[in-house]
This record gives C-alpha cells, sequence and structure tokens, in this order.
C-alpha cells in the first residue's frame, strides 16, 4: 500500500477511536432525552464531577477540604493512603445515585410539564452549580486518573502496518493508542448492556414505557419519579465511564466539561433518540473532523476541529432536521 | 397608597401606549437618567469605571440584543459570543482603516456588520427550531471564533494575533485607548446604551415586537394570521446581532482596549448573557438591565466582601460564584421564569394596593 | 333568520381537492363553493377531514390534486401568510393565542396584514409608525367593544378562562378584515350561555362587518341555526352539500351520524 493511503488509514482510525469517545458522551444524553424529554446539557460536568470524585476517593482526599482549612484554619487535605481502584469506583457511583436522586428532588419535580427549552436552560445551570461543586469539593487543579486502564502507543500494531508499506518507503507504522481500544471495547460492553438493560428488564420496559408517553405510563401505576432517578443514575454512571476514559487519556480538569458541546453535534446527527444514531453519529464526526483536518486543515490554518463538528451539524439540520434516525415530524394546528 | 395608579386617567391611545404609564414611574426613569447623565460623571474615578459602570453598560447592551432574539422572539442563541466578536473586529477593522471616522458612526456600523452576518447564521432557524437551533447557533460561535484566530487580515497582521484599540476622539475628548479619562467612556456607553434601549423599546411594541411574539408564542398560528417566518425570524436575528455587535465594539474599544478572541469572546461569554436575560426576565428591556447588573455586582460584590474582607482565597470565591450562579438560575427557571422584572411587578402590585391590600 | 338570504357569487370554490399523507387519505375529491356574505358550515363526525379541508384552505396543506378559486382567481400555490394576506383569517380548534402577550395585542397582530411602517420609523416611534398605530389602536377597539371584552384588553391572554379566550381568538380572526373567516369550532367546549354569546357574535359579524364565514362546529342545533348552507363530509369524502333542511333530511347523512349495519 502506498504511504499516503496508510496515512489516511490511520487518520480514519484515530477519528474511529475519537468518535468511540464522543459517542460515549452523547449516550448519556439519549438516555435521559428518551426518559424525561430533558435536554441534559450538565451531562460533560457530569462526566467532570464523576472523574473528580473517583480521583478525591482513590487518592483518599477530604471533601471540601480548602473550604473547611479556609473557614476553620486547619490544614486537612487527606484522610488516608487512599481506596482501592474497585472501592472507590463503588463508592463514586453511590455518590452519582445520590445526585440523581437530589436533580429529581430539588429540579425535575418542580420543572414537570415547561417546556423543553426552559428545562435545557435549567440544565446549563445545572451545569455551573456542579461545576462550582465539584471544584470546591475536590480543587480545580488538574489532576491524573489511573484505574488500570493500559495506555500508550501499540507497538505490535507500529510493527504490522509497518510491513503493510512498500520496503524502499520511509514509513513507521502507524500509532494507536491502546486507552483508545479499551475505550472503544468498554463502549461496545456499554451500549449492549444498556440494550439488553432496556429490552429485557421489568425496569427497562418501564422505562420505555415513559419515554413513550408519560400520561399513559402515569396511568399504569409507573412512578415517573422512580424513572427518573434511575435514568439520571444510569446516565451518571455513563458519564463516569466517560469520565474515566477521558480523565485517563488527558488529565481530569475543567475542559473534561467541554467534552458536551463536542456531543451536540453528534446527537443532530445521529437523532436525539436513537442510542445507534449515538454511536453512528460519533464515529461520522469522528473521523470526518480528523479527516478534514489532515486535508483541508492545512490550507486554512489549522485547528479546525473546533468547529467542523458544528458546521457539519449545521448543514445537516438544513436537510434533515429530524436526525439521521429520527421520524419525520409532521406539524399540526 | 403612595404609588397608584387611581386618578391618573388616560384619555387618548396616544397617551395610553407610552412606555411608562405610571406619572410616578416616569418620574422615577427621568430622576435616574438625569443622576446616571449629570451626577455620575462628577464621582466616577477608575475603579467604579473598570469594575462596574462600563461592564453594567456593556453587558446590558449584550442583554438587550439576546433579549431581542431570545425573549422576544422566541429563539436561543448561544452563539453571542462570536457575534460580539464580530462587532470588536469589525470596529477594529474600520477605525484602523479609517482613522477620521467618527467612533461613533464607527460602532454603528460595526452593529450593521454584526448584524448582517447574524442574519447569515439565523437562516437555519426557519428550518429548525427549539434547542436543535441552540446547537447550531454553537456553529456561529466556534467559527467565528477560529476565523478571527486564524486569518491574519482581521488582525492586521500583527504579531501577537492581538487587536490593540487606537486612540480616538470625539469631540475633542479622548473616549478610547489607555489615556481615555473614565467620564468620557462611560458618557460614551452611557449615550449609547440609552439610545439604544429606546430604540428597542420602540422596536418591541410596535408591529415589529408583536411579529416576534407572535412567532415565540405560537409559530404555526402566526404564519396562518398573516406573520411571514422569513421576515419575523431574520429581522430578530438582524436586529439582535446589531445590539450584540454593538455590545462587543463598545467591549473592546472602549472596555478591554486589548482582545484575543478565544479568551474575550469565549463560550462563556454566550452563557453569561444567556443567563443575564434569565435572571432578569425573558422578554423584558429593564429586565435585560437588571440582569446584566445583578450578575456584573454579584461577584465584584462577593470577592470585596469574601477577598478582601475574610481574605478567603480567590479561586474558591471564583467556584462559590460558579455554585450561586447556577442554583439561581435554577431556581429562577423554576420560581419565576419571568426573572426578577417580574418580583419587581409583583412589588409594586402590593404597593399599590398598601396599605390596604383587601 | 329571514328565510330568503340572497348571496353574491362565489368567494371561495374548492375543485375536486384530493389530499394524501403518505398513504393515509386525508380527502378525496372533494368540490364545493363558497358564496359572498352566507354562513357556510362543515360538518361531519371525527376524523371526516373538516380540519384538513380548512387546513388545505389557508394553505397549511398542500393538496396533491385538485384546485381552488379565491375571489374569482385560481390560487397558485402560497405560502399560509400570503393567503393570509389575501383575506383568509381563521380560529384554530385548539386554542392557538399567543399567550405571552395581552388581549389588545393580539388583536393588533390581527392587524398585521394591514400594517407597513418600516423598521426605522418603528425604531423612532415616529411619523408613519405611530399615526399607523393610533388608527389601528381604533379599529381593535372597535372590535373589542363589538366583542365586550373591554375589561380584559390588558390581561395577558394565558390567564384568561376558557371561553374567553375563544372569544379573544374570534376577536384576532376579525381584526383581520378578511373577506372570508374560517372558524374551526367556535364552539367547542362551552356551556349553553357560551354558546349562545358566541353564536350572536358570529351572526352579528356576519351582519355588521360583512364577513363571509365558514365554520366547523359539532352542535347540530347550532349549525342548522346559524348556517344558510352545509357540506357534509365523512371519511375525507363529501357525502351531502344543500341547506340545513335538505341535509338533515339525507338519508346517507344520518347513515354517518348513527351509523349503519352493512349485514
Amino acid at each position: 500500500m502506498p504511504v499516503e493511503l496508510l496515512n489516511v488509514i490511520e487518520v480514519m482510525l484515530n477519528g474511529l477511536m475519537a468518535g468511540i469517545m464522543y459517542s460515549l458522551v452523547a449516550l448519556g444524553f439519549v438516555l435521559i432525552y428518551k426518559a424525561s424529554g430533558i435536554f441534559n446539557y450538565a451531562q460533560g460536568v457530569m462526566a467532570l464531577f464523576a472523574a473528580l470524585t473517583l480521583v478525591g476517593f482513590q487518592t483518599g482526599q477530604v471533601p471540601f477540604a480548602h473550604l473547611i482549612n479556609v473557614i476553620f484554619g486547619t490544614h486537612i487535605e487527606y484522610w488516608s493512603d487512599g481506596l482501592n481502584t474497585f472501592v472507590a469506583i463503588i463508592l463514586t457511583i453511590i455518590v452519582m445515585v445520590i445526585l440523581a436522586y437530589l436533580v429529581e428532588r430539588f429540579l425535575l419535580r418542580h420543572l414537570v410539564n415547561t417546556e423543553p427549552i426552559i428545562l435545557f436552560m435549567a440544565t446549563i445551570g445545572l451545569a455551573y452549580f456542579m461545576e462550582g461543586l465539584g471544584d470546591l469539593m475536590w480543587g480545580a487543579n488538574i489532576k491524573a486518573l489511573n484505574v488500570g486502564i493500559p495506555s500508550g502507543g501499540s507497538f505490535w500494531w507500529e510493527d504490522v502496518t509497518k510491513t503493510w508499506a512498500p520496503a524502499e518507503a520511509d514509513y513507521y507504522g502507524m500509532y494507536i493508542d491502546v486507552l483508545d481500544v479499551w475505550a472503544a471495547v468498554i463502549a461496545i460492553l456499554l451500549v449492549v448492556s444498556l440494550t439488553l438493560f432496556s429490552q429485557y428488564t421489568k425496569t427497562g420496559r418501564a422505562l420505555r414505557a415513559v419515554a413513550d408517553d408519560h400520561q399513559a405510563a402515569l396511568t399504569l401505576g409507573i412512578s415517573l419519579r422512580t424513572i427518573w432517578v434511575i435514568v439520571w443514575s444510569i446516565a451518571g454512571f455513563v458519564a463516569l465511564v466517560a469520565g474515566i476514559m477521558w480523565g485517563s487519556k488527558s488529565g481530569v480538569q475543567f475542559s473534561l466539561s467541554l467534552i458536551a458541546l463536542k456531543a451536540l453535534p453528534v446527537l443532530i446527527l445521529g437523532g436525539f433518540t436513537s442510542i445507534p444514531g449515538a454511536i453512528i453519529g460519533g464515529l461520522i464526526i469522528g473521523v470526518g473532523e480528523k479527516l478534514f483536518e489532515y486535508w483541508i486543515g492545512p490550507l486554512i490554518g489549522g485547528a479546525t476541529e473546533n468547529w467542523f463538528a458544528y458546521v457539519l451539524a449545521l448543514v445537516f439540520l438544513m436537510f434533515r432536521p429530524q436526525g439521521l434516525f429520527g421520524e419525520k415530524i409532521i406539524e399540526r394546528v | 397608597m403612595f404609588y397608584r395608579e387611581s386618578g391618573d386617567f388616560k384619555t387618548s391611545y396616544r397617551a395610553d401606549q407610552q412606555t411608562f404609564p405610571l406619572k410616578l414611574d416616569r418620574w422615577v426613569v427621568w430622576l435616574f437618567i438625569a443622576f446616571a447623565f449629570l451626577v455620575v460623571p462628577f464621582l466616577i474615578n477608575d475603579y467604579w469605571e473598570k469594575s462596574v459602570l462600563l461592564p453594567v453598560l456593556v453587558w446590558s447592551m449584550a442583554a438587550l440584543g439576546l433579549n431581542i432574539l431570545t425573549g422576544y422572539c422566541g429563539q436561543v442563541s448561544l452563539g453571542t459570543g462570536g457575534f460580539m466578536a464580530v462587532g470588536a473586529y469589525a470596529s477594529y477593522k474600520l477605525t484602523t482603516a479609517m482613522p477620521e471616522l467618527n467612533l461613533f458612526i464607527v460602532i454603528i456600523l460595526s452593529g450593521g456588520i454584526t448584524a448582517m452576518v447574524g442574519v447569515l447564521f439565523g437562516l437555519p432557524s426557519l428550518r429548525i427550531k427549539g434547542f436543535y437551533l441552540a446547537v447550531a447557533t454553537l456553529a456561529s460561535q466556534f467559527f467565528l471564533v477560529w476565523l478571527f484566530n486564524k486569518v491574519p487580515w482581521f488582525y492586521n497582521y500583527s504579531a501577537s494575533g492581538q487587536i490593540t484599540a487606537p486612540e480616538r476622539t470625539i469631540l475633542g475628548v479622548i473616549v478610547s485607548g489607555p489615556n481615555a479619562p473614565p467620564w468620557a467612556t462611560y458618557l460614551f456607553c452611557l449615550t449609547l446604551v440609552v439610545i439604544l434601549a429606546i430604540v428597542a423599546r420602540n422596536l418591541t411594541r410596535g408591529r415589529i415586537g408583536r411579529s416576534w411574539m407572535a412567532i415565540r408564542d405560537m409559530d404555526i398560528a402566526a404564519e396562518i394570521i398573516g406573520v411571514p417566518p422569513l421576515a419575523a425570524k431574520l429581522s430578530a436575528f438582524a436586529v439582535s446581532s446589531f445590539y450584540v455587535g454593538v455590545a462587543g465594539a463598545m467591549f473592546f474599544m472602549i472596555y478591554l482596549g486589548a482582545a484575543e478572541p478565544t479568551e474575550a469572546f469565549g463560550i462563556d461569554k454566550s452563557f453569561l448573557v444567556l443567563f443575564m436575560i434569565i435572571i432578569g426576565g425573558l422578554g423584558s428591556i429593564v429586565g435585560s438591565f437588571i440582569g446584566a447588573t445583578f450578575l456584573i455586582l454579584l461577584p465584584v460584590l462577593l470577592k470585596n466582601i469574601l477577598v478582601g474582607g475574610f481574605g478567603w482565597p480567590t479561586d474558591l470565591v471564583a467556584h462559590l460564584i460558579l455554585m450561586i450562579i447556577g442554583g439561581l438560575i435554577m431556581f429562577f427557571l423554576i420560581v419565576e421564569p419571568h426573572g426578577l422584572t417580574q418580583l419587581w411587578r409583583i412589588t409594586k402590585e402590593k404597593l399599590r394596593l398598601w396599605p390596604f391590600p383587601h | 333568520m329571514d328565510a330568503q338570504r340572497t348571496f353574491g357569487e362565489p368567494i371561495l370554490e374548492v375543485k375536486n381537492i384530493s389530499l394524501a399523507f403518505g398513504g393515509v387519505k386525508a380527502l378525496t375529491d372533494i368540490s364545493f363553493d363558497i358564496l359572498k356574505g352566507e354562513v357556510r358550515a362543515i360538518i361531519g363526525p371525527n376524523g371526516a377531514g373538516k380540519s384538513s379541508m380548512l387546513n388545505v384552505i389557508n394553505g397549511f396543506y398542500h393538496p396533491q390534486q385538485g384546485e381552488i378559486w379565491f375571489d374569482g382567481q385560481k390560487r397558485q400555490n402560497l405560502k399560509p401568510f400570503q393567503i393570509a394576506k389575501q383575506g383568509i383569517a381563521r380560529t384554530f380548534q385548539n386554542i392557538a393565542l399567543f399567550k405571552g402577550m395581552s388581549t389588545l395585542d393580539n388583536l393588533m397582530t390581527g392587524r398585521y396584514i394591514h400594517m407597513h411602517s418600516n423598521i426605522f420609523s418603528q425604531a423612532l416611534w415616529w411619523g408613519k409608525a405611530e399615526r399607523e398605530e393610533l388608527q389601528h389602536r381604533q379599529r381593535v377597539e372597535e372590535i373589542i367593544d363589538f366583542l365586550e371584552i373591554q375589561s380584559i384588553r390588558k390581561t395577558p391572554v394565558g390567564r384568561l378562562p376558557y371561553g374567553l379566550q375563544k372569544r379573544v381568538e374570534l376577536g384576532r380572526a376579525l381584526a383581520a378584515e378578511s373577506k372570508l373567516l374560517l372558524l374551526d369550532e367556535p364552539m367547542a367546549g362551552m356551556n349553553l350561555e357560551e354558546k349562545e354569546d358566541m353564536c350572536r357574535f358570529i351572526l352579528d359579524a356576519n351582519d355588521q362587518f360583512d364577513t363571509t364565514i365558514a365554520l366547523i362546529e359539532h352542535d347540530m342545533g347550532v349549525v342548522m341555526d346559524l348556517s344558510d348552507r352545509v357540506v357534509v363530509l365523512d371519511y375525507g369524502r363529501k357525502l351531502a352539500d344543500g341547506s340545513p333542511d335538505e341535509v338533515r333530511n339525507n338519508q346517507a347523512v344520518v347513515d354517518a351520524y348513527l351509523g349503519v349495519s352493512h349485514a
């Protein structure tokens, strides 16, 4: 194979990996949107919050240490040498469930039957609140996250691909991060288990019933509030997975919450209600932006990844407002 | 008892349609404007100018603009930061290309240019609604900021990639650049804001304003009774972007003096302005001012008390402020979607009846 | 009502209209006309295609086949707001008022098609914009008087009770001073008293403002009293067309309403 083609394949592979990461965040959005019609802007911050909490438990940080020290003049910071990763993950999941309950109790319950756009803005408020809370609890410095997933370039893959190029070419093989491959595997597992859950469990069926028609579900004795807590808990779990992946890759820091913004165009492409849509949308955007940057980027100054996804979504919206997998909307009066 | 409308009869439709139908309200507003124009310039100093008055004026202008689009026409935009950047870069290019051009005209023209860009990015609103549109406006936010970063023509090929406001005078007084006296920059911004606030009020109470609100409240019915959606939405985008562009030009030329797009016009600015109109009141001119003032003063106040008074570290206070702002947004959306303006209106209703509420 | 009302030429003619959504046929080969000055009722069981018919008339749906002639001219494929401008106003089955606006503003919006001042004049609120505003306010106040809704002039319509909202919606349609007024179930969900009021307003509007009215209504008593001619739809087809008496005695209509066994 010519080197040029190999380069393109490498770009596409990296795009696919990035796309899976986007899909992972988008998945959380789709879950909440399907069950409650809420477009949860805070999903990205939830990922940040989950990752911060996980690191906090892992390293044995005292929550709100900074604040306590300032108020009481103490100098506490750590209460132990930290917890086993597995225990820390379990504790973080518990925190996310508590958070889901609090969100339902103090926010959603009061916003039943309001317009979607108001709910959307409320979740922006929630995002700000949680960002402040996360920073206040665990500190805003960049933290390394390591849960034992291997990372770094794969030498095996480099060696394999090296042989694909013509012998005389100066080609060193393709770079692929092992972490990304793991992320892909985990994402696939997550999607499969979520699908099984919603198809074959009682809770899953109730969830789909609520998604279909709130009123009808209520008349059948399904508790909307319980369902919401469950859905937000699952979304919190998905956020944790996304947070672990992104955090392991580039450290736990504020920019983690911005992945929510990247997930938005993914949703536009895939449709807000379709889990396969979220996956495929993520892949299209991941590959698309990497290829665009590779081919067009150098001509116009680079860093096109900042906007490519949005402009793609915008163009797409003009022609198919309901997304790839959404149903056509017939308006009535 | 003292605040009432009885005895304040209207005998013509003209009198009935005025902005402040109550005599007392009119007096208060006139007094407030007179105070702002005649007294404040003599009391102002550098601190008040830079950390309170100018920010309040600039962000009020931006909030006015977004309120026209979101509060009146119901189209949510997250591209405010990007459009402010357009206004800023337009004013920079205009004033460096034509140094003789009056700064007032430069800023108004910058608004005009932003309006055209706004119409361009408003075109998708004809096909998409709600938060789909909000996401589409993000495209303008990120694309515009990227554009001003990457195309050297916009920053006149300066080595730092920054734009710097040159010194300009109006009637012989310096109003931009580092040597401008606080009272001059303040009066310049105040004049712009007052004039454009009156214009906004006029636009929103007449034919065009009603067409915006009709689209907001029920777009299909609006079209069926004769409001062309294209004209209504695009005019809202144009007028809104004009205001936001003027705000961006003021922000850069008068307040910042130097700007770099990612830092000055990022997505956080878009959210800030959105928060201002939520807290101040969607669909209210006065609300834009209240919201902007509130969100500018709150951090200043908290910083002064907690950092200055109690000696807390600034980053801690910054996190607290984030939480408070987020909490307030949720609170207002739940309790009072019409924001502080509505709370004020309710207080007035009560005052009107006081002390005999029954 | 006097027995012998005579009317002019047709204001609207619907010729061989067929409308389908995907595979579902909503209207099949419908033809009828509405004469200037008359009150024309469109009736039929639920799902007969009445609202679809109105939506076709004001251009919200575009039929696959057929022609519409309005005011003596064949109508081209127009957008709803252009059709409103030609002189067709309507009310909606589920109230479609602008909830955030006052009664007055709702009615003023109804006059949108008659107002023309440009954006700059409005920005300054000077000259034409202000004159126009006052002049149209005058017209709107006449309608407010006519509908006896003076006291709720400045109330946001979202706060009004259902019956009054229906009345304001009629007011908004009247404010357009259209040649043809379409009313989609103007009396749905009202009590007897409110119905009587609404009947009076409709007849007076027809009389005083010379408005031609086409209405959909389920209350047969109301339909028979109000209308000059009735067209009956069932399953998207025209079943009967004629005076209230003729329609009442038409066997096909009776069957459609009461059901008939196809044994």
